[in-house]
């Protein structure tokens, strides 16, 4: 399987209490279960079936994803900045792996 | 009506799709039934109200494999009042859920985007839940050309 690579898009710095939008992306196949290969046998799944989202150590927003989720799954959601911190992101692969990223946010 | 050459060839070519269509169908699809059920589930018992949620989703999809979908509630977002999950069934894949977005209050706004898989021409619903216990619930249906599950 090809490196398995996170990347996160999201602004430097905001105001407080702006809401701002965060994009992320990670490469990966999403097996989907569903699949066979060319001898007739099912290929296992293997998705990412769980994304959060943490700021200064609290949830701000997490999803559990099944199957039906696009290969190199995408997010698009909102965070609301109250201070400087920094957002860590993680996500959960099906074979126990956990990928993470982090980005941080500075007051404007 | 007289069959002409015209007709025969509409006819024969219509048929070809049709027993093409049939061999393709692939693994058993989850009924409409199922995915109502899977709502009724995720609302616990509640009847969801229409209206406060929005789902965005392309009227026609060209490829199965990746439909845009975007989901929205209005919601204060405040400790007391906040959307807690959304959750997006399919009821036409193999399986209906797709994915269930989990907000707090720090999201700020309870809206997200992802992008999905679909089999065929399906009902996409959205359902959320409120920190208050209301349900609401939306539903596009999307056309699709080419599948996106395999085989």
């Amino acid at each position: 399987m090809a490196a398995v690579k996170p990347r996160v898009k999201g602004p430097k710095s905001a105001s407080a209490g702006e809401v701002i939008t965060i994009k992320t992306l990670i490469s990966h196949p999403m097996e989907s279960g569903q699949r066979k290969d060319n001898d007739g046998n099912a290929i296992p799944r293997q998705i990412i079936n769980k994304f959060t989202c943490e700021f200064n150590g609290q949830m701000v927003f997490s999803c559990d994803i099944d199957p039906a989720v696009s290969a190199n799954p995408y997010l698009e959601f909102t965070a609301k900045v109250n201070e400087a911190g920094s957002f860590k992101f993680t996500w959960v692969d099906d074979d126990g792996s956990v990928y993470t990223d982090e980005k941080e946010i500075a007051l404007k | 009506m007289t069959i002409t050459r015209r007709s025969m060839l509409t006819l024969s070519v219509g048929a070809a799709i049709g027993v093409v269509a049939g061999v393709r169908s692939g693994p058993a699809a989850a009924s409409a039934e199922d995915a109502m059920a899977k709502v009724m589930e995720f609302a616990g018992g509640s009847e969801p109200a229409t209206g406060t949620i929005t789902l965005d989703a392309p009227e026609i999809a060209e490829n199965g494999n990746t439909v845009p979908i975007s989901v929205s509630v209005e919601s204060p977002m405040t400790d007391g009042d906040y959307v807690e999950s959304v959750a997006i069934f399919a009821d036409g894949n193999p399986s209906p859920e797709v994915i269930t977005f989990n907000f707090t209050p720090m999201s700020g706004e309870a809206s997200a985007t992802t992008r999905m898989r679909l089999a065929k021409t399906q009902n996409v619903i959205a359902v959320a839940k409120t920190s208050t216990g209301q349900v609401f619930m939306d539903k596009k249906e999307v056309k699709v050309t080419i599948g996106g599950c395999g085989g």
